[in-house]
């Protein structure tokens, strides 16, 4: 697609030709994921999670579809209906068990796809697009992560939804229209249950639908990789297929067994015990917990305990935590920096270390019981986490020295530098291409 | 522009946060809870069904299923469990029949058209003992049974918890805080979230529950084993299932993987040749 050494779709039977004449579907895929896309050669493993977060979709969509056909979204029964699929449903209690973590194992690998770009740049110039979208799947899939989880109508269910609805009355004047609209009434029951099924079987589909202008943003100016260096010759790249389709291959086996461990050995470790409690409106649990994925949000949001220039402390912490989300859209200017990678930023590097190290603590802090201690330590990693976006990426990208970078990834990989060594000596024996010296 | 305009908002963030820990200071000493002094951690309980080998022991299934009819089921309800599921236990068709017949549940007089009740059959769920919520709680002192079907999944620390419990009753300590100790119809229960429990100890002696030749003394502690193991089934039935599932498809995968693995070596060995 994107580099004129592309490969070029060629029909190899009279059948794909016409086919190829009338819908050139089989050119597309060919161009897109077939041997007519060329790839950085020096892609590392975390360049598999974009292809493994397709497959989690995939397999939420599947699992999903079928768990529909059993499910009723009745606020009198629907707790009923879950248990009914996990007792009489053919194999039901596997559809609901990958159902649920999978949508844990769809938050960890987007997360890692998230950090990996953070990390060597990916959000830069000329791949703002593919980060913008990429932040537009992320907040849809928290939107149908958090409407799913309502879906079982046990006692997090129930006592999740009024607690994020409730976000929305923070909103002075028009939150509380705006919370009574989303749940279709003054508290959520069956009218809530029955909209939030219903978005939560549309959005996947506008996922799946803004995956496509993802991967397409992405093929403009094709992949990023370890060195951040853009790709320069031919002897940069190899084509997806077979190279990479072999290694996202492998590593697809790699996150299916972690994922079976979780789904059928452990496959509550991930959720709460009171949602195996039906829903009741008369009894609050003693402490509410969103699910894992949602728990550094949480924390941000409980951060902000004081009234501060007119807006009061509860108004804070909602502006704080959409804020938190709402601030990647604009990395791709926060940091100018000219070098991509964080393997020629050592500075950039320390602090995107202290960044994952802050995003873990406040993900324990999310659902540690509240002491004075534990505020003040949400505080203090709010506080990082918003200065490490507005403040220190700003500053640094116009201050830091940078480390020298190599000239091509074709350098990179022949002077060892690159995360992945092989293929070596694409070059090496061919005269073009000489060892290049050191930079 | 948007750099500019990123450090003012990070600087607003910023000071609404030293802003609250300000306002926060000086901490008042967090108060000091006889509740967490006086709160145990759930015993350690083994099963036949823990663990990735996991198998019930349907025997003490068995069991478990008679201390629940004789004992629990006068309070508690198991509305997600059918007669016909018993089966899962080592009933055969005669016996799940004998056992639901042996039960009334809820039904409508054919004649009049009046609540009544009759014989049980295999597809009828677990009777509830009292006829809606408020007369369970008007009959324990406006506490309410829950349900046991989910249990052992519904509470943190899960079957060894519920063993604990039911082994749990003490004495109340003399040091035990006045606001902590039980008021009417409340128990003293260590294991408890609140140390005050309105469950009377459901097993207090021994051969409570008269068990079969060739099984274990019907101790407290073997009866409350037993129901524990029996609400482990309860609530998840399919848990063999699961495991066997989950083994057949981590060997297929694991297999995979080793050829996935193998395909890339050699794609990329290729390679080199160039």
């Amino acid at each position: 697609m994107s580099f004129p050494w592309a490969e070029e779709y060629k029909p190899k039977s009279g059948f794909t030709q016409w086919i190829d004449e009338r819908l050139p579907l089989p050119r597309l895929v060919y161009g897109a994921i077939g041997a007519g896309y060329p790839v950085p050669r020096n892609l590392n493993y975390f360049w598999n999670f974009g292809v493994l977060a397709g497959v989690a979709l995939t397999i939420q969509i599947v699992t999903g579809i079928v768990l529909a056909m059993h499910y009723a979204a009745n606020a009198g029964i629907a707790f009923d209906s879950v248990e009914h699929i996990m007792r009489d449903v053919n194999s039901g209690w596997m559809l609901r068990y990958m159902h649920m973590n999978g949508a844990s194992f769809f938050f960890i690998v987007v997360y890692i796809h998230m950090f990996r770009g953070l990390y060597y740049g990916s959000y830069k110039a000329p791949r703002e697009m593919v980060w913008l979208l990429g932040v537009v799947i992320f907040l849809l899939m928290m939107a149908t992560a958090f409407m799913g989880y309502v879906l079982p109508w046990g006692q997090m269910s129930f006592w999740g939804a009024q607690v994020i609805t409730g976000f929305f009355s923070a909103i002075p004047i028009v939150g509380e229209p705006i919370r009574q609209l989303l749940l279709g009434g003054f508290a959520p029951d069956n009218a809530a249950l029955n909209r939030f099924f219903s978005l939560h079987y549309l959005l996947p589909f506008v996922i799946a639908g803004v995956i496509i202008l993802h991967i397409w943003a992405l093929h403009i100016p094709g992949s990023n990789n370890p060195t951040g260096v853009e790709v320069k010759s031919e002897s940069d790249t190899v084509p997806f297929h077979p190279y990479y389709t072999a290694k996202d291959g492998f590593g697809l086996g790699v996150f299916l067994i972690a994922f079976v461990i979780m789904a059928f050995f452990l496959p509550n470790f991930m959720g709460h015990p009171d949602n195996y409690i039906p829903a009741n409106p008369l009894s609050t649990p003693a402490h509410i917990v969103p699910e894992w994925y949602f728990l550094p949000f949480y924390a941000i949001l409980k951060a902000f305990t004081g009234n501060f220039l007119w807006i009061d402390a509860k108004l804070w912490g909602v502006i704080a935590m959409f804020g938190s989300i709402l601030i990647l859209f604009f990395l791709p200017w926060l940091d100018n920096s000219p070098v991509r990678s964080a393997k020629y930023r050592p500075t950039y590097r320390m602090f995107f270390w202290v960044l994952i190290v802050d995003v873990l603590i406040l993900g324990w802090l999310g659902q540690a019981h509240p002491s004075n201690w534990t505020i003040l330590a949400s505080q203090i990693c709010t506080a990082y986490y918003f200065a490490h976006f507005l403040i220190i990426v700003p500053i640094l990208s116009r201050i830091e020295t940078t480390l020298p970078m190599p000239n091509s990834i074709t350098e990179a990989v022949l002077s060892g530098e690159a995360d992945e060594a092989h293929p070596v000596g694409v070059s090496a024996t061919n005269p073009a291409h000489p060892e290049p010296a050191k930079a | 522009m948007v750099r500019f305009f990123g450090i003012i908002v990070g600087l607003g963030f910023v000071s609404a946060l030293i802003f609250s820990i300000i306002g926060s200071l000086p901490f008042e000493a967090a108060e000091h809870s006889a509740v967490e002094e006086f709160h145990q951690e759930p015993r350690s309980l083994a099963l036949a069904s823990d663990g990735a080998f996991g198998k019930f022991d349907r025997q003490q299934l068995q069991r478990g299923l008679q201390v629940y009819s004789e004992v629990c089921s006068a309070c508690h309800s198991l509305r997600l469990v059918s007669f016909r599921d018993i089966a899962a236990l080592g009933y055969n068709e005669g016996q799940v029949k004998a056992f639901a017949a042996a039960q009334e549940v809820p039904s409508i007089d054919p004649d009049t058209g009046e609540p009544a009740t009759r014989p049980g059959l295999p597809k009828d769920y677990f009777p509830s003992p009292y006829p809606n919520d408020v007369a369970a709680r008007a009959a324990n002192n406006n506490a309410l049974p829950p349900d046991l079907s989910l249990i052992t999944k519904a509470r943190e620390g899960g079957a060894p918890y519920i063993y604990s419990l039911l082994t749990g009753y003490r004495k109340v300590p003399a040091n035990l805080p006045e606001e902590n100790r039980p008021g009417t119809g409340l128990h003293y229960n260590p294991y408890f979230a609140n140390l005050n429990l309105a469950m009377a100890p459901p097993l207090t002696s021994e051969g409570q529950v008269t068990y079969g030749p060739g099984n274990p003394k019907p101790t407290v502690d073997q009866m409350a084993k037993d129901v524990s193991a029996f609400l482990v089934w309860t609530a998840e039935p399919k848990l063999e299932n699961r495991l066997a599932v989950g083994w057949g498809a981590l060997g297929f995968l694991l297999i995979f993987t080793v050829l996935t693995y193998l395909s890339y070596r050699q794609i990329w060995a290729g390679k080199k040749e160039h």
